[in-house]
């Protein structure tokens, strides 16, 4: 047995600093070399030289005039992106029918007279409590709002909303999706957008 | 099921099974020391390592030799990860300076990642320093995966091995497959996650601006740092403003290319595979899927090429894509069709061009229904446990695949070199049960199945489901135990029973409810995959030596062929009968119920 003590010690130093100091630096240099932007989060750059956060990581959105994102688990707040999480709510969790029951009502609240059935996507927590996108359909569901809460015309935002939807990668990985933090920021910055008179 | 699923699914499986040929036959290469190019360019690399180490490669080792080497190795790793979380506050590379962690939590921590489990009782982003991710978790996540590697081949060599009373060396086996297989396939795998977005910075957490602040509830403290009651005794609520985020970052590609090609799964961040930097887009969720099941599949046409008929390798590889296939048939549709109790409120599941629909709680939308529920399964058949959806939130037969997967006994692919070795122990039970069958003696591959590889292989087989079913007797019994869980009824249940599958079996994946960071679990999930592990490996590298000193028995008019269609469901049966014996009355407590309560109320 003694005789395997040197060689398992020495095996371990040596592939310690193979895998995990060699390895890993290695990575980070090429990828920092060759992938910047992505290697250090995917930043949204803005005038001011201020990031308006990460094209990856989903922002929380209720004012009216913004679209909203999937419903984030994150603790203590919404898309906190420094500590992830699920609401891990079984699906026969009476909790689970409360909290879309509260956001079917939040939703309707805001949107009288949309009586259009809601895209699950829209009331259900994502996994992550991080994700940027929702549906096109969960996108149209909410251009009316937003065209009010704006004053703009209706057909002008779908149409806006469609050139921010990104399709299946390869036209088959995924599904199709909008990046909600990038369509409300594409909206605030919007000039073709004019309000109605 | 729509037209995209069934085409999604397909490239998956095609691109998998077109994979397993080359590299499989590169991995035989690699482990019988013939050219393969990189084991030429890297052999002063490799001669360098031994002569560090001072072990001599010529030297080979009985399996008992090899079962202390093994073992000894695992010990000083997870003594060394156990070490490095307890003083990782005061150790360098921590810029959100966290603290050290609390021993329970480190032990099971420790355990999980030596034993290619990787469950994640913590929360990454949260927990660990980037040092400990890399020096600690990251080498466990290499190493573990090559002991798993090391024992299959030395089970392969046992086959096609005659009168030898040596397996190998674990020294060479272990440094073969970290240098030539493992460490290749992850640098490149983490520079392409990278290019997909996948963060990969020694940086600490960074800052941004939000577009719309948060406001939330936060109870108010009175200045002796108590929570503040008001006259009728409820907690105090004051407003918070948050204007800004904060993005966990970190060196994560690097680590999450190796927790999938390793079949380790122990995520960088909390929600892994789920999180947008681990997992940013459907391409970096396909190749971190496909690597999942890569080297375990490829690995059998390996086995093939090292017992010197492939037809063996492809019938072991035929039985586990059977299995699978089937079971992603099952499981996309049932959460595709999602929750009757959310239908009863009105909301839309119906899958659209515009929407992926179905179960969508707890999944995320990029994946949509199709990739995540082929992930849980896949990431199930292999011992793999990440996830890129929250299982806990599954529908109740949806969530019934993945845990039922585990408690197959990790063999559908498996773990790197465990998954197939753990095959193979059945396989050599399916013989035995044949070999009664027909009144003959049973072989396997030229070999004699006598009684003692029988009581290993038993041995192999019983001590999961042990584990498993005695861990959650166990937890169901103690008041410590039930405290933990999120979700009341059967879905507890489910949540108990589905921790001690992923313990007992070296998956790692979770219904994550349960809050299993507590002295109790994280004790009682670290024994259960210590037994797992261990007790396995060791009884599999005794049939090894048992079958490397028989002779070869010539095939004759009396002997069961082994790569047949009819031995195949033969295998098939056997990992179905006993997983399906063992956890039936189980399940039906759990998910089972769940299901009918669910669907009997709506």
């Amino acid at each position: 047995m003694y005789v395997h003590l040197k060689p398992a010690f020495l095996m371990l130093l040596v592939l310690t600093l193979l895998t995990g100091a060699v390895y890993p630096a290695a990575v980070t240099g090429l990828a920092q070399l060759f992938a910047a932007d992505q290697a250090n989060g995917s930043l949204i750059p803005s005038a001011d030289g201020d990031a308006r956060g990460s094209r990856l990581i989903g922002q929380a959105f209720s004012d009216g005039k913004y679209f909203w994102g999937r419903p984030s688990a994150t603790a203590p707040y919404p898309y906190n992106a420094a500590a992830s999480s699920g609401s891990n709510l079984g699906p026969s969790n009476p909790a689970l029918v409360q909290a879309v029951s509260a956001r079917i009502a939040a939703l309707r609240a805001t949107d009288t007279g949309n009586s259009a059935s809601i895209p699950v996507d829209l009331v259900t927590a994502s996994g992550s409590g991080l994700d940027p996108h929702i549906s096109p359909a969960a996108a149209a569901y909410q251009v009316p709002r937003v065209a009010k809460q704006r004053g703009l015309p209706v057909a002008a935002l779908q149409e806006f909303v469609e050139r921010h939807v990104e399709l299946r990668q390869f036209g088959i990985l995924g599904e199709a999706r909008v990046n909600v933090v990038e369509l409300n920021l594409a909206l605030d910055r919007s000039t073709s957008l004019k309000p109605v008179r | 099921m729509t037209a995209n699923s069934l085409l999604q699914i397909t490239v998956y499986v095609l691109v998998l099974l077109a994979c397993a040929k080359p590299l499989g036959g590169y991995m035989a290469r690699i482990y019988e020391d013939r050219p393969a190019g990189l084991n030429r360019w890297l052999a002063p690399v490799e001669r360098l390592i031994y002569r560090l180490c001072s072990i001599n490669p010529a030297v080979e080792m009985r399996w008992t030799d090899y079962a202390v080497a093994l073992l000894l190795f695992n010990l000083l790793g997870l003594l060394a990860l156990f070490a490095l979380q307890r003083l990782q506050g005061v150790l360098p590379l921590n810029p959100q300076d966290l603290p050290g962690i609390s021993p329970d939590s480190a032990f099971n921590t420790a355990v999980s990642f030596a034993t290619n489990t990787n469950w994640q009782g913590y929360g990454g982003e949260t927990t660990m320093s980037y040092l400990t991710q890399m020096l600690g978790l990251t080498v466990q996540n290499f190493v573990s995966a090559a002991t798993g590697m090391a024992a299959l081949v030395a089970l392969t060599r046992g086959f096609a091995r005659r009168n030898a009373d040596t397996i190998g060396n674990f020294w060479v086996d272990l440094t073969r497959s970290t240098l030539y297989i493992l460490l290749p396939l992850a640098s490149v795998l983490a520079l392409v996650l990278v290019s997909q977005g996948v963060v990969q910075t020694f940086s600490p957490y960074r800052t941004v601006a939000l577009t719309q602040p948060v406001t939330y509830e936060q109870a108010k403290l009175g200045d002796d740092g108590q929570t503040l009651k008001d006259a009728a005794g409820n907690a105090v609520n004051e407003p918070v403003e948050v204007r800004e985020q904060t993005l966990a970052v970190g060196p994560a590609a690097s680590q999450i290319a190796i927790k999938q090609l390793g079949t380790n799964g122990g995520g960088f961040f909390n929600v892994n595979s789920a999180h947008p930097f681990e997992n940013p887009t459907p391409l970096s969720n396909f190749l971190e899927m496909l690597a999942i099941l890569l080297i375990p599949a490829a690995l059998c046409y390996t086995f093939g090429v090292m017992v010197r008929d492939t037809r063996q390798g492809w019938a072991i590889l035929a039985a586990m894509t059977v299995v699978f296939v089937t079971l992603i048939f099952v499981a996309v549709p049932l959460e595709q069709a999602g929750n009757p109790a959310l239908s009863a409120l009105g909301v839309d599941q119906q899958a659209q061009a515009a929407q992926p629909g179905g179960n969508m709680e707890g999944k995320e939308l990029r994946f949509g229904i199709t990739n995540s529920a082929l992930w849980a399964v896949a990431t199930t058949a292999a011992s793999n446990g990440s996830v890129n959806a929250m299982h806990d939130s599954f529908t109740p037969l949806g969530g019934m695949i993945p845990m039922w997967l585990m408690q197959l006994g990790e063999v559908i692919y498996g773990g790197v070199g465990s998954g197939l070795y753990g095959m193979i122990v059945f396989a050599i039970v399916a013989v035995f049960v044949a070999g009664l069958m027909i009144g003959r003696t049973p072989e396997y591959l030229g070999k004699k199945i006598e009684a003692y590889e029988v009581k290993m292989a038993s041995l192999v087989i019983l001590i999961p489901p042990f584990v498993v079913l005695v861990g959650t007797a166990v937890a169901v019994m103690v008041d410590v135990g039930k405290a933990s869980v999120a979700n009341a009824g059967a879905h507890g249940f489910s949540e108990i029973l589905y921790a001690f599958s992923s313990a007992g079996n070296n998956n790692g994946s979770a219904f994550a409810g349960l809050s299993a960071n507590t002295p109790f679990y994280n004790t009682a999930l670290g024994l259960a995959m210590l037994f797992a592990r261990y007790w396995l490996a060791v009884p599999t590298l005794a049939i090894a030596g048992a079958l490397a000193a028989k002779k070869v028995v010539p095939f004759g008019p009396g002997s069961l062929p082994t790569h047949t269609p009819l031995f195949v469901v033969l295998l098939i049966g056997t990992v179905l009968i006993v997983g399906a014996l063992a956890f039936l009355p189980v399940l039906a407590l759990g998910p089972v119920v769940e299901h009918l309560q669910l669907f009997g109320l709506h």
